[in-house]
């Protein structure tokens, strides 16, 4: 599903923030990206999500090399990856149901399978009766359940997050990536980076460090 | 499909009206200069079709000058003055004898030491006839009629003011032609600026737009549509202030036409001039918001 190979980023007028990364992550499987503020985990996501290209070597999403994706291109390959970030990235100034709905409108689906997708993926983060608040009604975990709704609702192939439980509190935190793993469990392939350690000792799932943007500990390679 | 794309663009349609009722006085105040942009041109138009209109019932009452021999006396000047005065085709001739235009010539022109310096009085005696039907072929008729008077010298029609206010007019409609391009140009701008605005205003729903694989013609699609909006209520705004200034100005308009013995009216924007004006002001909006989009969304990108 992701491929990276020898994966170079440099940022102008900055010293590299990824430096030879290597790493294979399977169609379906579930993984953590960790390590210390700094390391790269931003960094990868963005080159999966070509936010950011890489300055050498070879990124593949989806058994398409990103490198040979244009600028045109881009937008149809987002369509297929389903993003949830620490900021949760809301409308604020639209409901709940249309924040959920906007990858299923930019997809072009009709309006009943766009209501019946939205009401199924709120359902999956149980705020389907609040699908006609404001965003800023909810709480933070809520709106991250609603970013997260927001992601699957298009059902991609893959879902990558950046801190998604940054904010949370550890009871939350861990409401969070419960449901992140029913997700893997119908068969989204999912990489979660995150810094909260503690957490991770709950879940019994793939672990990535990059420490100084090298891949430091996988513990798939054990 | 296509069905789904109409749907769309209906949305984007009623959504970006939505976008201006939320934020109605900055909507307003875009949409008052736009319409004073327009209304501008639009009513100068109006104008000069107006003063077309009144110069082409000005052409048909001309007055024939005739200029008579000098061998005619002014006794019978009179006799031939009263002879065509009864004619049905004729309303009015005015009878100048040579010294009273002699008189008239020497206040007029500032020549008054030249003309004394001649011995003799150099004009003519001279009859004015105005003709009384505004239906050319008649004016023709007492044209010729004029002409084939043995009394008669020369014959001239007084539509000389006429071809330079025509001239005049041509002018007008040019100069208006040009005040319409460049307040055209001048909407664009306003419209391109209100939108690049609106676009700043919403970086980061256009980043998130981007970040859940919002196309380049999905995001500009509703500005587009916000630019449509403002042209097209901006040209209705410039028709609605077009029409009270002529509502203001009837009255008077009416009154002075009286004193002429006129029933000349002003008359508006026509049904096609009405359509004209809103099609391209709705284009200027949707073009203005074209090229806004073109240039400023594509450096709005995520990090
Ligand atoms: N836009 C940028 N311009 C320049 N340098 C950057 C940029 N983004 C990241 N960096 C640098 O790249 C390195 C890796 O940053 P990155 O955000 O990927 O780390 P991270 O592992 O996500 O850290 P954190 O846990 O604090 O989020 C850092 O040294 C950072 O300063
Ligand atoms: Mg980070």
């Amino acid at each position: 599903m992701i491929r990276f190979e020898n994966v170079h980023k440099r940022y102008p007028n900055s010293r590299e923030a990824l430096s030879g990364v290597s790493l294979n992550i399977e169609k379906g499987e579930m993984a953590f990206l960790t390590g210390p503020s700094g390391a790269g985990k931003s960094t990868l996501l963005k080159l999966i999500a070509l936010i950011e290209r890489p300055t050498r070597g070879t990124v593949v999403v989806n058994d398409r090399n990103t490198s040979r994706i244009s600028r045109r291109g881009i937008p149809k390959f987002r369509q297929r990856i389903g993003i949830v970030f620490q900021d949760h990235k809301l409308l604020v100034d639209r409901s709940i149901f249309d924040n959920v709905a906007l990858p299923l409108v930019i997809a072009g689906l009709s309006r009943r399978e766009i209501e019946r997708r939205v009401r199924a993926s709120l359902d999956q983060v149980g705020l389907l009766e609040r699908e006609s608040h404001p965003p800023l009604a909810l709480s933070s975990g809520e709106q991250q359940r609603v970013g997260i709704a927001r992601a699957v609702a298009g059902r991609p192939d893959l879902v990558i997050a950046d801190e998604p439980t940054g904010n949370l509190d550890p009871a939350l935190s861990l409401e969070i990536m419960r449901l992140f793993t029913r997700f893997n469990d119908v068969g989204v392939t999912l990489l979660i980076a995150t810094h909260d350690l503690d957490l991770l000792g709950h879940l019994d799932y793939r672990r990535i460090e990059l420490v100084d943007g090298k891949v430091n500990y996988d513990s798939a390679s054990e | 499909m296509l069905k789904r794309y109409f749907s769309l663009h209906l949305q984007n349609l009623v959504g970006s009206l939505g976008r201006l009722a939320r934020q109605p006085f900055a909507a307003i105040l875009t949409g008052l200069v736009i319409a004073v942009a327009l209304a501008l041109p639009a009513g100068l138009r109006v104008l000069v079709n107006n003063v077309d209109v009144l110069s082409e019932s000005w052409e048909s009452v001309a007055d024939f000058t005739v200029y008579l021999e000098f061998s005619v006396s002014e006794q019978r000047a009179l006799e031939l003055s009263n002879e065509i005065e009864a004619r049905n085709d004729v309303t009015q001739v005015q009878f100048i004898t040579r010294d009273d235009a002699l008189e008239e010539f020497r206040s007029a022109s500032g020549f008054g030491e030249a003309l004394d310096a001649l011995d003799e009085n150099p004009l003519p005696h001279t009859l004015v006839v105005r003709p009384v039907s505004e239906e050319l072929i008649n004016v023709e008729a007492l044209a010729d009629y004029l002409h084939g008077l043995p009394e008669t010298q020369r014959v001239q029609l007084d539509t000389e003011w006429v071809a330079r206010l025509r001239g005049i007019l041509d002018l007008g409609e040019r100069f208006v032609d040009i005040v319409t391009i460049l307040l055209g140009l001048g909407v664009l701008v306003v419209i391109g600026n209100t939108i690049r605005l609106e676009i700043n205003n919403r970086r980061e729903e256009i980043v998130v737009m981007k970040l859940v694989g919002g196309s380049d013609g999905f995001i500009r699609r509703p500005f587009l549509y916000l630019g449509l909006w403002y042209g097209f209520l901006g040209a209705l705004g410039a028709a609605m202030l077009i029409a009270l200034t002529l509502l203001l100005l009837r009255e008077p308009v009416a009154t002075l036409a009286s004193l002429y013995g006129s029933r000349f009216s002003l008359a508006g924007l026509s049904f096609s001039e009405f359509g004209i004006l809103v099609g391209l002001g709705a284009i200027l909006g949707w073009a203005g918001a074209g090229l806004a989009a073109a240039r400023h969304l594509r450096s709005i990108e995520p990090s």
